[in-house]
């Protein structure tokens, strides 16, 4: 009897645990997957020795729009300094896409993981999701949402740290 | 005996039927943002459906939230 409640007991909580979504900043500490073994539309800059932002977002996502603005004037503020943002748009379509960035102008680097090859392997669990990577291609910091000032205030200063380390 | 036997059935069916649930990823939710998805669309749908519950039902309100279903942020 007693190791019958046990068996219900576990298989309760296994079907407990199943409903638990993946933590999308299991990838701090850790290197993100590299952006050039997927299929990706466009040319990466090169990365080696910057810190980089890797931002997914999507045309679909209305706070993804409100970060635009926000990732332009930090590529501006810390680009000459050592920053790359990368924006990776989850777009299946790639027309959408495209039409999105030539309204938006943005001045970082877009790409289309159309395939979602690339945001299936990283597995953020919300859109927009950004990483900030150190200049040795550790990520350091997860965001999940855009909350207007209050990420880019994180962002400035976590950006600025890892800048002040030597390459 | 027999309740240990309904309790392992009830379990294993409860598996299955939850075996059926699928996670739609944050990245997948391209078609439910989709302007097709959302309900309120048309205007003059909408305030004619809110006229007729706030007559039968003197209820009124409630019938949608902003955006789609994204569920960005």
């Amino acid at each position: 009897m007693r190791s019958h409640n046990k068996i219900i007991i576990i298989g309760l909580i296994g079907l407990l645990a199943s409903g638990v979504p993946a933590r999308a900043d299991g990838q701090v500490g850790k290197p993100l997957p590299n952006l050039t073994d997927f299929a990706l539309a466009n040319h990466l800059p090169a990365l080696p020795g910057r810190v980089v932002l890797v931002d997914f977002w999507a045309t679909w996502c209305t706070p993804c729009r409100a970060s635009f603005p926000a990732y332009n004037a930090l590529q501006r503020e810390f680009g000459e300094r050592g920053l790359t943002i990368i924006g990776v748009s989850v777009d299946q379509d790639e027309d959408k896409y495209e039409r999105f960035v030539q309204k938006l102008a943005p001045v970082f680097t877009t790409v289309c993981d159309s395939t979602q090859g690339f945001v299936t392997a990283v597995h953020p669990t919300a859109m927009p999701t950004c990483y900030v990577i150190d200049r040795h291609g550790v990520v350091q910091a997860m965001h999940s949402g855009f909350y207007g000032n209050t990420t880019v205030r994180e962002l400035r200063e976590e950006i600025t740290k890892l800048l002040e380390e030597k390459p | 005996m027999n309740r240990i036997r309904l309790i392992t059935l009830v379990l294993a069916l409860v598996s299955l039927a939850l075996g059926g649930c699928a996670n739609v990823q944050a990245w997948e939710h391209g078609a439910l943002a989709d302007y097709k998805m959302n309900r309120g669309r048309d205007p003059i749908k909408t305030a004619a459906d809110e006229h007729v519950y706030f007559s039968r039902e003197a209820a009124t309100g409630g019938q949608g939230v902003g955006g789609a279903g994204c569920g960005c942020n």
